[in-house]
């Protein structure tokens, strides 16, 4: 194990030719083997009673139609808190709440179905957005509706801002963001049933990242056993945090009406129900306060941080902790107070989406250093190099940051690689002197950020997954993990990680699809986790099954285990070398399949204290640089991204075009937040429910990528890997804001950056 | 009213029944079993169900199926005979062309005609054409990568895929 | 649903439009609506095959575009490039490939959409609707065709044969868009000029036509009379533009917000303007 024979190369991901050709079956693409197909009837309602659901006009014998009465008394999604209900009871709370769900042989023919259903409504007075509910909530006699609380503190907050020579205040909001994955939500659920049609379980299939956590709320809907419960994983055709928390709520819907008419019901959301229904990212706004001195240094950070949580809570609270915990951004500073909550309104629940309330957060904390840095006549750049955390400094929840911190070496690298301050000064100066020929104003910005590896606190620690690996009858090294591939590439890496672990090579090691019925819990497939902490358990899986079969080989050619190494795909003695093949055939002939499990071990001494939020975070931080660069139409105020330069530290790129691609394919997702997405809403109903209205950035849209990766390991994970899934979602919005206000002199505290949006900055300032 | 449509598919004779506006997307996945093409947006902006249509790129969820008698149509499936793949295909694989693959075979079947017109595409040239194709995962630069690998215009950086280095889940 | 026909020529197509059948050409937009709505017609008419709706070409006085002829065919058409760029421009910036290689030009004048990228270079261009049906074939001037948000004169008997174009057309042409979006975005703002030049700071005839700002495409004739009836001068593009967010009265949706198109229609024609000013031989 001590030269790498498959981690570090760029191989083929297993799914690469499948993906390719077509042949990859997602689940719309299963074969229906005369499954019934399901479909919702929603509220158009934001706030309303339900009087009565009637479906006597339901002339369609065959159908079945579901409301809240025949869920049962667990009606509830099963996450955090069980407040979000399976179908609507009595009141609705959001535009496109589920009220009723409609099975049928034919989707045409339970949408038929579906519209003959009448609804009788009370329509009440909704809370539709963050200042409505600051207001007051109608649901909770006006006052706050607040859904979670997370409060950190480090140091004299007050003391620190007696310290401060110049106190910059700035507020920072961001919108809903849908993410778009290309495929819709979908599963099939398949009902067990026993004598009399008795129904013992469903296998459910779908388009999802974690199967455990719709396995969990299975066998909580219907109070089963967990082996009467199976869910499998599809292709999956993109997630970004969109199938973290939804495939329970329609795997749920698939199973009630698998459960009622005894049949595999599938259900499969076109774009606008999947747009209409779905959870998207918390809209945030954040208040700061900031201390410095005159030559840049933070003294006092007071920060408050607020999320619009939609409805009802589902992660809201986890949401909330990782925003607040990133709220004061890659810096170190000796006095910080950051208080978040979480409000109810009537909109859709937010949910879990890439960066998990850190991009919010970051936005924030990137902008106010912008704001500071003007405010005392620094760059972008030197603003934040005074502060950036080092080794050793402790972060706001008195986290010493012992290793793998690379603030200022991300920082550098993105400075040299763009001339970013001689172009930032250039840009500045050719806006003082610019002449109105129509021609574009140029841009750049930067910002730096960081983010936590694995679940926040003691998450892992409570989680104490598995990972496993099974030498098989043919030879093969299985890998066994809940951890799911829907394009990241988790297969790939999986399969280097542990054939480097065993010391096997990369063909001898393949991976069971995500199945609770095969595989052990591993946890979600959330939170930059994957790499990290799962591969960490797979790679101690296989290697203590190269310990077991090296201790094999070592009795029967009778020398000491210590003497016979498993490296490159053979067993290697003072004598000569055997090829993994012959001693596994042997083992396997002689005592069949051999398993190795390992979990999750937490380090010694790490500590996070939940109530006064106190401790280690996170066991370690990926930390990324953006340099955006643009141009701004100076009539139209349209922005065109130009040039995009990511530098992240992950610890240690395993795959390095796919590590590449997460990177860039997150960044442009920021982008797409910082300047294009919007979602815009009339009496809580989205009016962008459409990828005709919704945009996304199309290829012409996006720019030329460099994209530089350090490796700065760290301790946690497999050969010093950090997690990278999430990284690239937290600081294009900002560097992107901060390139326009580079360009055009008008700095947005608000995204999208949208050319409305910098009209009306730019016609306020001239009124002014 | 069903009526029978004749075209070719694939290089293949083909004939469907079916009303005259079903969409194209359709006949393909359900009464053809091509279930490559995928729906995205059922509305012309993603491209996941791009085909080509008499050597046209187009998206075959605004296609009715009764303009598609006597035309030729090629689908993802129809790029390399069964078993095979195209060099565009592999090369794309390797590059990191594809992650979540929801996008891809529309991507493969828009890449196909963009090099039949442009056989050393500029990005510029790519951006232009390949626009109306969508992607979420890969921020299109390792698809732009993979254009610029395959044309000659850049290194591979992706190992070349090992003779059945396909590996199913099992 | 039931009667389709795919016609090879005029006459053929009489009984289908005689029974109204709905007019299907690309589809880009017809079968987004049917899908969304579970809409079912009677009675679909492929119009793509009609041989009188193809080719593009330029006759005696006039440029003769084919109802059918697709985006793309427009787009790489030597003739629409030589005498209506503006044409092929607005072209261009319809949808991406996939949408180009399908809509049609008949289809877009059709649909009428208040959004429709080739209409206000139509309008700039002078051009004239051929109609052609059971009835008499008609020529309608386009600037009198659509009567309202998505109608038109166009009878359900009826469908457009060719869309043409007077000959000389004019000497300058210019077409803006203004979409969130790279590409495949529905437009905010899409302009339409056309010109001829007497002299650097002398335009005649000048047409000023915008989309996304009203019900319909619309002409802007009283700021065309402003251009016409005043040197070009960087003091005329700014009155011009002050006099295009008088005259137009856009609308807050999805897609934008009616100050911001007020001031964004505005300013592009000042651009326009000044950019002929500095380019005399443009």
């Amino acid at each position: 194990m001590d030269q790498l024979n498959a981690v570090g190369r760029s191989v083929l991901r297993p799914d690469g030719l499948a993906k390719v050709t077509g042949r990859a079956l997602y689940l719309d693409d299963l074969p229906e083997n005369g499954c019934w197909h399901g479909t919702t009837v929603r509220s158009p309602h934001a706030s309303a009673l339900i009087l009565s659901v009637d479906s006597s006009a339901v002339s369609d014998p065959e159908v079945r139609v579901l409301t809240a009465k025949d869920v049962g008394a667990r009606n509830s999604v099963h996450l955090i808190h069980d407040d979000w209900p399976i179908l609507a009871d009595g009141r609705v709370n959001h535009v496109g709440e589920p009220i009723a769900l409609v099975a049928a042989p034919t989707l045409a023919r339970a949408q038929a179905a579906a519209k003959a259903i009448k609804v009788a409504w009370e329509a009440q007075t909704p809370v539709l957005e963050l200042d409505a509910a600051l207001r007051g909530d109608p649901r909770t006699g006006g006052r706050l509706n607040v859904l979670a609380k997370c409060d950190v503190q480090r140091g004299d907050v007050d003391a620190g801002f007696g310290e401060a020579e110049v106190i910059v205040e700035g507020w920072y909001t961001t919108g809903h963001q849908e993410h778009v994955y290309i495929e819709p939500h979908g599963v099939i659920a398949t009902p067990a049933l026993g004598e009399g049609g008795a129904f013992l379980g469903v296998d459910v299939v779908g388009s999802l990242q974690c199967p455990f956590y719709v396995h969990q709320a299975l066998t909580h809907l219907f109070d089963l056993a967990g082996d009467a419960i199976r869910v499998r994983q599809s292709v999956t055709g993109g997630g970004f945090g969109g199938k973290e928390d939804y495939p329970d709520m329609i795997a749920a819907h698939a199973s009630l009406l698998a459960r009622a008419c005894g049949k595999a019901v599938k259900i499969v959301y076109e774009r606008q129900e999947d747009i209409i229904a779905t959870t998207k990212r918390h809209p945030s706004r954040v208040r700061h306060r900031t201390g410095v001195k005159r030559d840049g240094t933070l003294v006092a950070m007071d920060i408050d941080v607020l999320l619009d949580g939609g409805a009802y809570i589902t992660l809201s609270p986890v949401v909330l902790s990782r925003s607040v915990l990133h709220a004061a951004g890659a810096y170190s500073c000796p006095n910080v107070r950051i208080r978040g909550r979480v409000l109810a309104t009537n909109t859709p629940p937010n949910g879990a989406f890439r960066g998990f309330g850190a991009p919010q957060s970051l936005f924030a904390v990137e902008r106010q250093m912008d704001k500071v840095a003007r405010t005392l006549g620094l760059d972008p750049f030197e603003a934040r190099i005074r502060n950036a955390y080092r080794q050793g400094d402790i972060t706001p929840t008195g986290q010493v940051l012992k290793e793998s911190v690379s603030a200022v070496a991300v920082l550098e690298r993105a400075k040299t690689a763009t001339r970013f301050a001689e172009r930032f000064a250039a840009n500045e100066a050719a806006r003082a002197g610019r002449k109105d020929d129509g021609r574009p104003l140029h841009g750049i910005g930067l910002s730096v950020f960081w983010h936590g590896s694995g679940f926040t606190g003691n998450g892992e620690r409570r989680m104490m997954s598995k990972g496993a690996v099974r030498l098989r009858p043919d030879l093969k090294i299985e890998v066994l993990s809940s951890s799911t591939d829907f394009g990241q590439g988790t297969e790939s890496v999986f399969r280097q990680i542990v054939a480097d672990a065993s010391g096997v090579t990369l063909d001898d090691v393949v991976v069971h699809v995500p199945d609770t019925a095969a595989v052990p819990d591993s946890g979600p497939t959330v939170a930059s986790r994957t790499v990290m902490v799962v591969g960490r358990l797979l790679a101690r899986a296989g290697a203590k099954l190269a310990e077991t079969l090296r201790a094999f080989a070592a009795h029967q050619s009778g020398t000491a285990p210590a003497a016979v190494v498993l490296s490159h795909g053979f067993f290697e003695t003072e004598r000569g070398r055997t090829p993994f093949a012959e001693v596994a055939k042997r083992y396997v002939t002689l005592h069949g399949p051999l398993d190795a499990e390992a979990t999750f071990e937490p380090t010694p001494g790490s500590t996070f204290d939940e109530a006064t939020y106190q401790g280690d975070a996170y066991a370690a931080y990926g930390w990324g640089a953006n340099v955006v660069e643009v141009e701004v139409d100076p009539d139209t105020f349209i922005t065109r991204l130009t040039k995009l330069t990511t530098v992240s530290d992950v610890g240690h790129v395993v795959h390095p075009v796919m590590c590449a691609g997460q990177v860039e394919g997150g960044t442009l997702q920021a982008l797409g937040w910082g300047y294009l997405e919007e979602m815009k809403m009339k009496d809580g109903r989205f009016l962008n429910d459409r990828m005709q209205t919704y945009l996304i950035p199309t290829m012409a849209d996006a720019p030329d990528m460099e994209t530089i990766l350090l490796e700065n390991p760290t301790t946690h994970g497999p050969f010093g890997a950090k997690g990278v899934g999430e990284l690239p979602m937290d600081g294009g919005a900002p560097a992107l804001l901060q390139a326009i206000e580079n360009a055009t002199g008008i700095a947005l505290s608000a995204i999208p950056a949208t050319p409305e949006r910098i009209f009306e900055a730019s016609r306020a300032r001239k009124r002014s | 009213m069903s009526t029978t449509y004749r075209f070719t598919l694939n290089g293949k004779a083909a004939e469907v029944e079916g009303p005259p506006m079903a969409r194209l997307l359709d006949v393909l996945r359900r009464d053809l079993g091509l279930t490559g093409s995928k729906e995205g947006c059922g509305e012309g902006e993603c491209g996941a169900c791009t085909v080509l249509l008499d050597n046209e790129a187009v998206c075959s969820c605004l296609v009715p199926l009764f303009q598609v008698e006597g035309a030729s149509i090629t689908t993802v499936e129809g790029l390399a005979p069964e078993d095979k793949v195209t060099e565009l295909q592999r090369v794309f694989a390797n590059e990191g062309g594809a992650q979540c693959g929801a996008c891809t075979p529309g991507m493969m079947v828009t890449l196909k005609a963009l090099l039949d017109r442009h056989p050393k595409p500029t990005r510029d040239q790519i951006r232009e054409y390949v626009s109306g194709t969508l992607c979420r995962c890969t921020g299109y630069e390792r698809i732009f990568r993979a254009v610029e690998v395959l044309t000659g215009q850049r290194a591979a950086e992706g190992e070349p895929a090992a003779p059945g280095g396909e590996v199913s889940r099992t | 649903m039931s009667l389709a026909w795919s016609p090879k020529t005029l006459v053929e197509a009489r009984e289908a439009l005689a029974r109204g059948a709905t007019k299907v050409a690309g589809a880009t937009d017809l079968l987004v609506i049917d899908h969304a709505t579970g809409r079912q017609h009677e009675s679909v008419l492929n119009v793509l095959g009609i041989a009188e709706l193809q080719g593009i070409r330029v006759e005696a006085d006039q440029l003769s575009i084919g109802a059918a002829s697709t985006f793309t065919q427009i787009r790489q058409s030597p003739e629409v490039a030589k005498h209506a760029p503006l044409l092929a421009h607005a072209a261009a910036t319809i949808g991406a490939a996939q949408i180009q290689n399908r809509a049609t030009l008949g289809g877009n004048i059709a649909n009428a959409s208040p959004a429709g990228d080739s209409l206000p270079a139509l309008l700039a261009l002078g051009a004239m609707i051929m109609v052609s049906g059971t009835r008499e074939q008609r020529l309608v001037p386009y600037n009198a065709f659509h009567t309202g948000y998505r109608k038109s004169v166009l009878g359900p008997d009826e469908l457009i044969e060719r869309v043409l174009i007077p000959l000389p057309s004019p000497a300058v042409q210019v077409f803006r868009k203004v979409g969130t979006r790279a590409a495949q975005a529905i437009s905010k703002v899409v302009v339409g000029f056309a010109s001829d030049r007497l002299d650097r700071h002398v335009l005649a005839n000048v047409r000023l036509a915008m989309g996304s700002v009203a019900p319909v495409p619309v002409r802007l004739h009283e700021v065309e009379v402003l251009i016409e009836d005043n040197p070009l001068t960087a003091e005329l593009a700014d009155r011009a533009a002050a006099l295009v967010e008088k005259t137009i009265w856009p609308i807050d949706d999805v897609r934008s917000t009616a100050e911001y198109r007020r001031h964004v229609a505005g300013q592009v024609v000042r651009r326009l303007l000044l950019d002929l000013l500095e380019a005399p031989r443009a």
